[in-house]
């Protein structure tokens, strides 16, 4: 009996020494502050304790999927052209709700057959319905377009975290939110002043080189009248800013550009991006081409000698230059740049286009001393709460109180221990869940040594009053341990940021208590049973 | 030391007293949602933005709202918010003023107009980032610094913006107090450039109208397959009446602790369902200890009457009731009067709802059953069937058998 209960002794010190562990590691000195640094580097502050910025986003994904459908449309009619099959129009009947669908009218019924084989070959991720009066609809698969959603939204994800990167934002999280709803939890701890950043990730920066075939015009009626009242095949308008604004001399106006609808190069073909300035000494970005890019850009600039080409980015044209000369793999973008806007334009085109446009659906920021005055209130209540819980026992309960007092400190020790281990974040109400641990973890103590009492009345020996008081409440321990980790079994499901931080502060404290409340407490009961005299009485 | 020691109480015999109690409450709480102030959904919800402000100086709302009003923020609550020497104040702005396409346009307008005395070209010291000081230091060089301006410059920045947030709570009240915390060329430099405005942000709360759907969803979502949970383990423990009457006392805390935020006016954000979901949990627990009584005295007892049964398990339970629960209670009162503000509602709901809770398990759970074995042994005109699941079990496969 003595031999096994210096087993378990052993047991549980080895226990609380790996979650001592997990607390501390191994701090560099055992002074109060080195203690203190060490506990701050193992436990993760949630950004409501710290102070900083989190931030929702919608991954806008149907721009991905009308980027692809447009794509569809070119090698169609491109296609359609080479088999000789006429057609009145293709377009795209209802670009906002259904992206990915695509209306061809006039085809001759002859055609058809054409059609389905140029479809089968080029588009296969395309299916095609014939419709009334020689029309039909393409419209991507189901899977396709899933698939085609999902990347878009972990493309987004890539290079926001590139371009967070960059910015020094030290422990960022960016991560899929929401089930299937498109959505990017951002978190930013530290960052109390969100502007610049939420500029930056929001930038699709969509680099296009495209031909330029007239402008500017001060209105879109300008444009059409220049031309005939009709745009010329494969061509669009595009807003940019007038050249004198650009320079920073005159006031800006919008002005519009007539652009061919494909690029010769995009951003994907880009290799750096460096801010720089122009012969003025303004502030500029310059950037060069990769291998395979240069080489389409040079042969489009070399077939091109003595026409226009423009710098567009994000459909807004930058600049617009004639072509004197074959150009290899370099270009650069001016406008009224400031040196800080130079600079973010050349990170953010290094990290990539954002595949579609992002929107912020929530945005909450924490500053420093808030999340000081919290931790602080957090402690404070958890002291005064323990402090009060601990001497009711120690009253009510007499020698048995210290055993329970015990047990909650270990409980506690335990719980934080894990936080250490698991690198959880520990959030306000992750703190009311430790509090809140503390009242239910007692709970089981109350519940056997009530027992215990009882049994000892109807004339129990402490030995047996002890034994049956743990084997009867075990039952009821448990359940009661199973409805509250249940409720926050759902909470972590369902919840967000700080509620998780309550759910598994919670579920671990209650774990921990099985643990202390009843193997280490019964090992202490035993301990005392085994120094007392037969027939003394337990203190309880 | 000992309370409650072998108690005698007749609660089933109260019972009338304690419907009309829990009825009395329940129907308040339903008609402050249905007609007064309905259910005050926090700004996790319904969507908004909330900016909350710390002035260097007592604040006067009239002020405030004058100036918002000024600039045409015509619709801003304002509160004042936590202790008053805290000078805190919480401004918030409806829905329809919080678009996804410029969410945090609300949030900049009221920054704006509390600046009103911002001197020409200069910036406001007390509401710069990390981030703008470290680029305004850069750029400006106050020390000549040489190839490590990057990292110099960061460390007085951090210094500055440390001294603001962590010695004086947010904001400095005078530019002088920088003195000896940074380098006089420094300081000269902020002195020509910063001035400080007699206010800082403290924490921001911007939420679309997506989002506020989308945790309207999930709060509920998560009450029903929480308290569906609940009722397959109690299943699976005990006879169905049993869960039953377990749910019927978690669905009574709920309502009667929303209806306590109704009527109070207090707004339910996303930890005030946390705290609800924690209380269904808590409820069921009393409730389990009680019915797990019943069940083993149903089986000591067999020749007595199962409300007598049960008046003996809640006397026999109710020492460890009341001791965890006013142990709980404890614990839960000092998060409410010690956790600050920003837990405030969270901890007003573990309060009400441990007091309904313990109350339920007592007072609505246990004579549920008791009632509703009267009512079958009057309706079949048997005597009533009173044993929980394995027993009731057993009989039943002895009788097909």
């Amino acid at each position: 009996m003595q031999k096994n209960l210096a087993v378990k002794a052993i047991f549980i010190i080895a226990v609380m020494l790996v979650f001592l562990f997990g607390i501390f590691g191994v701090p560099k000195t055992y002074s109060g502050p080195g203690l203190a640094t060490a506990v701050q580097e193992r436990i993760h502050l949630g950004l409501d304790l710290k102070g900083g910025t989190h931030l929702i986003l919608q991954v806008m994904v149907n721009d991905a999927v009308n980027a692809d459908s447009d794509h569809a449309i070119e090698r169609l009619k491109e296609e359609m052209r080479a088999r000789n099959i006429s057609y009145n129009d293709i377009s795209k009947p209802d670009p906002a709700a259904q992206p990915d669908h695509i209306q061809i009218k006039g085809v001759p019924p002859e055609s058809s057959g054409d059609l389905r084989g140029v479809v089968q070959d080029r588009l296969p991720e395309y299916d095609l319905v014939s419709g009334a009066e020689n029309s039909w609809t393409l419209s991507m698969k189901p899977g396709q377009l899933t698939e085609l959603k999902n990347r878009a939204v972990s493309q987004a994800i890539e290079t926001i975290r590139n371009r967070i990167d960059q910015l020094g934002v030290s422990e960022p999280v960016i991560q899929e939110h929401g089930l299937g709803e498109h959505q990017i939890l951002v978190q930013l701890p530290g960052v109390d002043d969100p502007a610049r950043v939420k500029e930056i990730m929001q930038s699709t920066a969509m680099l296009e080189i495209r031909q330029s075939f007239g402008g500017p015009y001060a209105s879109e009626q300008e444009a059409l009248q220049a031309n005939n009242g009709v745009l010329p095949p494969d061509t669009v308008l595009l807003k940019g800013k007038s050249i004198g604004a650009r320079s920073g001399d005159l006031a800006p106006t919008d002005q519009y550009f007539l652009v061919s609808r494909s690029s010769a190069v995009t951003g994907r073909d880009l290799r750096t991006a460096e801010p720089s300035r122009d012969e003025n000494g303004r502030p500029d970005v310059r950037f060069l081409l990769t291998g395979e890019g240069g080489r389409r850009f040079a042969n489009f600039t070399g077939a091109h000698v003595g026409d226009y080409l423009a710098v567009v980015l994000d459909n807004k044209v930058q600049e617009v230059a004639r072509i004197e000369s074959q150009i290899h793999d370099e270009g650069r973008i001016t406008g009224a740049f400031t040196e800080q806007q130079a600079k973010d334009l050349g990170m953010i085109l290094r990290s990539g286009a954002l595949p579609a446009s992002i929107r912020y659906l929530e945005e909450r920021t924490v500053g420093p001393s808030l999340g000081l005055d919290s931790i602080r209130h957090g402690v404070m209540a958890a002291i005064i709460g323990m402090g009060a819980v601990m001497i009711f026992m120690l009253v009510y309960y007499r020698g048995a109180g210290i055993n329970a007092d015990l047990a909650l400190f270990m409980n506690l020790l335990i719980l934080v221990g894990f936080l250490g281990f698991s690198g959880a974040t520990l959030t306000l109400p992750g703190i009311a869940g430790v509090i809140l641990t503390i009242g239910m973890g007692v709970d089981s103590n109350v519940l056997i040594f009530e027992r215990i009492r009882e049994e000892l009345r109807n004339g129990k020996t402490p030995p047996s009053a002890v034994d049956q008081g743990f084997g009867r409440a075990w039952l009821t321990i448990i359940d009661t341990h199973v409805t509250t980790i249940v409720s926050a079994f759902i909470l972590f499901i369902f919840g967000t940021g700080p509620v998780r931080g309550f759910a598994v502060t919670l579920t671990f404290g209650l774990l921990a208590n099985l643990f202390t409340a009843v193997f280490v407490s019964r090992v202490i009961f035993d301990w005392v049973l085994g120094r007392h005299q037969r027939g003394e009485a337990l203190s309880i | 030391m000992e309370l409650f020691r072998n108690t005698n109480i007749d609660f089933l015999g109260k019972k009338w007293y304690f419907l009309g109690f829990s009825l009395i409450f329940s129907i308040a709480g339903i008609l402050s949602m249905a007609f007064w102030h309905g259910i005050p959904l926090g700004v996790d919800f319904r969507g908004g933005t909330l900016v909350y402000v710390k002035f260097t100086q007592n604040p006067n709302p009239d002020d405030i709202r004058a100036t918002l009003d000024k600039s045409g923020l015509k619709n801003a609550r304002i509160q004042r918010y936590g202790v008053p020497a805290n000078n805190e104040v919480l401004i918030s702005l409806e829905l329809k003023e919080t678009s996804e396409q410029a969410l945090d346009k609300g949030k900049n307008d009221i920054i704006k107009a509390l600046e009103t005395e911002a001197p020409a070209g200069k910036q406001d010291l007390n509401n710069t980032g990390l981030s703008s000081l470290t680029q305004y230091l850069l750029s400006k060089d106050p020390l000549r610094a040489g190839t490590d301006a990057d990292k110099r410059y960061a460390a007085v920045a951090q210094a500055i913006v440390t001294f603001r947030d962590k010695d004086r709570g947010g904001a400095i009240a005078s530019l002088d107090e920088l003195r000896g915390k940074t380098e006089p060329a420094v300081l000269t430099a902020l002195q020509q450039d910063f001035y400080l405005s007699g206010f800082a942000v403290r924490n921001v709360e911007i939420v679309g109208p997506q989002v506020g759907k989308q945790l309207q969803k999930q709060a509920v979502l998560a009450t029903l397959y929480s308290l569906a949970g609940m009722l397959v383990y109690l299943w699976f423990r005990f006879e169905w009446i049993y869960g039953a009457g377990a749910v019927v006392a978690c669905f009574h805390d709920t309502l009667i602790t929303v209806g306590a935020f109704s009527l109070l006016n207090k707004e339910i954000t996303l930890t005030v369902i946390a705290a609800i979901l924690t209380l269904v949990g808590y409820s069921m627990n009393d409730t389990i200890v009680i019915y797990d009584r019943i069940r083993e005295n149903v089986k000591l007892l067999r020749r007595e009457r199962l409300p007598d049964i049960v008046n003996k398990s809640i006397n026999q339970t109710l020492s460890r009731t009341i001791l965890t629960s006013g142990l709980t209670f404890l614990t839960v009162l000092s998060l409410y009067l010690f956790g600050g503000d920003v837990l405030h509602g969270f901890s007003f709901a573990l309060v009400v709802g441990i007091l309904i809770g313990t109350y339920s398990s007592i007072a609505v759970a246990a004579p549920m059953v008791v009632a509703y074995q009267e009512w079958r042994a009057a309706r079949s005109g048997r005597g009533p069937v009173v044993v929980a699941s394995e027993n009731a079990r057993r009989e039943k496969v002895r009788a097909k058998a």
